[in-house]
C-alpha cells in the first residue's frame, strides 16, 4: 500500500511541475497578445494618464520575469489577482464560475460512463450482430459530431420540438436560486431541502450534460468494445465458454474486467478534455460557467483573469488523471500486488 | 484389443468444417470419424495445421458461433449432437466434458483470484452450490492434485503461481466436477519440458483413479506411446490411421505414420520433431487396424 501512496506524491510532484510549466507559458502568451490590456480595461475615451497610471499599478511595465515573480508571490498567499474587467479578485470571479462547470462536467462524466460502457460491452458481446451495428453507429456519431452541434441538435429535437427539456439557464424563471453554499445548483437546492427546484435544476442541466458527453461516450464505447473484443481472443475466456458459463458472465467478468483496465486510462483523459470542451456548450445552452467567463476575459485581455482560469482548468486536469491513475492502480491486481511487494 | 462393449463418450460423424465466405470457404476438416468411449486414453497426432485443434475445439462448442464457420457432420455426446454448437450446446453438454489448453497461466483470468474462477466452475456443473461448499471442493480438489496450500492458491492471482502450479489448477478444475471426457490440446507445451512431463504424469494418474476418458492432442509420439490406448493420426484435415497404441508402433502401416515415427528419435534433443518431407503417399486412404472400427450404434 506504501508504494500506492508513493506513486501518488510521485505523480503530484509531477503534476506541480507541469502546473509551473503551463503558468509561465500561459503568463507569457497572455502578454504577448496584441492589445493594450490597460486601455481595453479602461475603454477608448480613457487618458493616457489614466492608461499610465493602471499600467503602472499593475506592473505592466516591469521586464516579464519581474512581473511572474510578483505573480508567483501572490499565487503562494492564495491571490490570483484582480480583474481587470470586474474590477473583483480573479479568485472571486473564478469562484462563482467553476461550480456550475464542474457540475456541468460531472455529470457529463456519469453519462459517459453510464451510457459508453454499455454500449461498448453491448457491442463486443453481440459482435457483428444488430447490437454492434447500432452500437457502433451511436459510438461514431458521438465522435465525429462536435459537441455545440450535439448542443443544437439536442436544443433543437428535444428541446423545441418535443419540449421535453428546457433550452436554456441552470433554472426555470419561476424557480428561485437557492442561497449559495456550496456554489453548485444541485447541491445547494439539496441543502436548502428544495426538492421541486433540485428537480429543475437537474432538468436543465442533462441536455447540456448530455451534449457534452457524446464525444466522449463515444469514445468510450469503441474503446470498450475493442479492448472487449481483444479480451475475447484470449484463451480465458475461451475456458470460460468451454465450460458452459453463462452468457452475463463470461461477458462481464471474463470480457469486460480485463478489458476496463486500459479502457480506464483514456476515459480519465476524456473526462478532463469535457473541461475544454465545456465551453462551447456553456455558450450554447447559456450556462454560467468558468469556460464562459475564460473566453471574455481573453477577448478583453484581462491578464490576470485569464491566467488564473488557466490555472484553475489545468488543476482540474491533473487532478482528474490522478485520480483515474490511483483507480487503475487499485483496479489492476497486478499493479496494486507489485506495489504492495517491493 | 479395445473393449467395444462400452458406449462411446464421444462420437464424432463425418465432420467437416470450412472457414471463410460461403464462396471461398476452405475446407480444412475433411469428413472425421472418431470415438471414445468411456475410460480410454485416445490421442490425435498429426503434424501442425492438420486440424487437431480445430476438431476438439469443434467438438467444445467454441468454433460454432463465428459466422464464418461452415459445419457439417455431427459430434456426438450421449444423446446430444453439439455440431451446431453454441453456448446453449456447452451448456446442455454442462460438464460431460472438460478441457485443458496448452498455456495454463493464460487461460486463467488475471483480474481476479483462483478462488472465484474455482467457484464458477463448480457453479457451472452444480448451479446451487453455496460459496462455503464451492471453497471446501476447491480446497479439495487442489489438494487431490498435490498443491501444497490450497488456501493460498485459491487466494492467489495466476500470475502469482509458476506456470506448473497453474497447470495442476486447470487440472484440478477439469476434473473438479468429474466430467466422462477430458480433452488436453498440448497440455503444457508451453511450460518446460520436466514440468510437462509431470503435468501429463499427474492426467494420468487423475484420469485412472476417476476413470474419466481422455482426449489427448500431442506432436510428440513417445508421449503418446506412454499415454494413450489408442491413436488416431491426422493428416491435411483426414484421419490417415487408426489403431492402439501397440498396433500403431510395432505396425505402422500408413506411409505418413511411418513417416512420423522414422521422426521420433530427434525427439529426445528436446525440441520439436522434424516433420516428415510431404509426400504424395501421404493421401492414401484410411487404414484402420482389426478391432478398432468405428461403433455402429445409432447415437440420436
Ligand atoms: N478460426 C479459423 N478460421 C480460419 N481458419 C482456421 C481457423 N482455425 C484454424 N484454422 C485453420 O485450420 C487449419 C488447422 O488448424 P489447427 O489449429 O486445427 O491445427 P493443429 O493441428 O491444431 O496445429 P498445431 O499442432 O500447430 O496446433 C489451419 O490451416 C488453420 O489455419
Ligand atoms: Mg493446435
Amino acid at each position: 500500500m506504501s508504494n500506492i501512496l508513493r506513486s501518488f506524491l510521485y505523480r503530484l510532484g509531477a503534476a506541480l511541475i507541469v502546473m509551473i510549466g503551463i503558468s509561465m507559458l500561459i503568463f507569457a502568451i497572455a502578454r504577448v497578445m496584441p492589445g493594450d490590456p490597460a486601455r481595453i480595461a479602461l475603454g477608448p475615451n480613457a487618458t493616457a494618464e489614466q492608461v499610465a497610471a493602471l499600467r503602472l499599478e499593475r506592473h505592466l511595465d516591469a521586464p516579464l520575469p519581474v512581473q511572474y515573480w510578483e505573480f508567483v508571490k501572490s499565487v503562494a498567499t492564495g491571490d490570483l489577482g484582480k480583474s481587470l474587467y470586474t474590477n473583483r479578485p480573479v479568485t472571486t470571479d473564478i469562484a462563482q464560475f467553476l461550480p456550475a462547470t464542474l457540475e456541468l462536467v460531472f455529470v457529463s462524466g456519469i453519462l459517459m460512463i453510464l451510457i459508453g460502457l454499455p454500449i461498448g460491452i453491448l457491442s463486443a458481446h453481440y459482435r457483428g450482430r444488430f447490437p454492434d451495428h447500432v452500437g457502433r453507429l451511436i459510438s461514431l456519431l458521438g465522435v465525429c459530431t462536435p459537441a455545440f452541434v450535439w448542443g443544437v441538435i439536442l436544443q433543437l429535437v428535444l428541446g423545441y420540438f418535443w419540449g421535453w427539456f428546457p433550452i436554456e439557464g441552470q433554472l426555470s424563471q419561476s424557480v428561485t436560486a437557492p442561497p449559495a453554499v456550496t456554489g453548485f445548483m444541485l447541491i445547494d437546492m439539496a441543502l436548502a431541502g428544495n426538492g421541486a427546484g433540485f428537480l429543475d435544476a437537474l432538468h436543465h442541466l442533462i441536455l447540456p450534460a448530455l451534449a457534452l458527453a457524446m464525444s466522449g461516450l463515444g469514445q468510450t464505447a469503441r474503446l470498450t468494445r475493442s479492448n472487449m473484443n481483444e479480451v475475447y481472443e484470449r484463451p480465458y475466456v475461451e475456458m470460460a465458454r468451454a465450460y458452459g458459463f453463462p452468457g452475463r458472465r463470461i461477458a462481464m467478468r471474463y470480457g469486460f474486467r480485463p478489458a476496463l483496465i486500459p479502457t480506464l486510462t483514456i476515459l480519465g483523459l476524456e473526462f478532463a478534455a469535457m473541461l475544454g470542451n465545456a465551453f462551447l456548450v456553456e455558450k450554447v445552452f447559456g450556462w454560467p460557467g468558468l469556460s464562459r467567463y475564460g473566453v471574455e476575459v481573453i477577448l478583453r485581455k484581462d491578464l490576470d483573469a485569464i491566467v488564473g482560469t488557466v490555472l484553475v482548468i489545468a488543476a482540474a486536469f491533473l487532478i482528474v488523471n490522478i485520480i483515474v491513475d490511483i483507480l487503475v492502480n487499485i483496479i489492476n491486481p497486478r499493479i496494486r500486488l507489485a506495489a504492495g511487494r517491493a | 484389443m479395445p473393449d467395444n462393449t462400452q458406449k462411446p463418450v464421444l462420437a464424432i460423424r463425418d465432420l467437416r468444417v470450412a472457414f471463410g465466405d460461403r464462396r471461398h470457404a476452405t475446407e480444412v476438416l475433411h469428413g472425421i470419424s472418431m470415438h471414445i468411449r468411456a475410460g480410454e486414453k485416445v490421442a490425435l497426432v498429426g503434424e501442425s495445421g492438420s486440424g487437431k485443434s480445430v476438431t476438439v475445439r469443434l467438438a467444445m462448442g467454441l468454433l460454432q458461433d463465428q459466422k464464418r464457420t461452415h459445419v457439417a457432420g455431427h459430434i456426438w455426446f450421449d444423446g446430444i449432437d453439439a455440431a451446431k454448437g453454441g453456448p446453449e450446446v456447452a451448456r446442455r453438454r454442462g460438464n460431460r466434458v472438460a478441457m485443458i489448453f496448452q498455456d495454463p497461466t493464460s487461460a486463467l483470468n488475471p483480474t481476479f483470484k483462483i478462488r472465484g474462477q474455482f467457484r464458477d466452475v463448480l457453479r457451472s456443473g452444480d448451479r446451487s452450490i453455496s460459496k462455503a461448499d464451492a471453497d471446501r471442493r476447491a480446497e479439495a480438489a487442489l489438494a487431490e492434485v498435490s498443491i501444497p496450500d490450497p488456501k493460498r492458491a485459491l487466494d492467489s492471482y495466476a500470475f502469482q503461481l509458476s506456470g506448473g502450479m497453474n497447470q495442476r489448477v486447470m487440472i484440478a478444475m477439469a476434473l473438479a466436477n468429474r466430467p466422462q471426457l477430458l480433452i488436453a490440446d498440448e497440455p503444457g507445451t508451453a511450460l518446460d519440458v520436466t514440468v510437462q512431463a509431470q503435468t501429463l504424469k499427474l492426467m494420468h494418474e487423475m484420469t485412472e483413479r476417476t476413470g474419466t476418458s481422455v482426449l489427448l492432442i500431442s506432436h510428440n509420439l513417445g508421449v503418446v506411446r506412454e499415454f494413450a490406448d489408442r491413436v488416431y493420426v491426422i493428416y491435411r484435415g483426414r484421419i490417415v490411421e487408426h489403431g492402439t497404441t501397440a498396433q500403431l508402433f510395432h505396425d505402422p502401416r500408413h506411409p505418413y505414420t511411418r513417416a512420423l515415427l522414422a521422426a521420433i528419435p530427434k525427439i529426445s534433443g528436446g525440441g520439436l520433431p522434424d516433420l516428415p518431407e510431404r509426400s504424395p503417399d501421404f493421401e492414401n486412404p484410411l487404414i484402420v487396424h482389426e478391432g478398432c472400427g468405428e461403433p455402429t450404434e445409432a447415437f440420436a
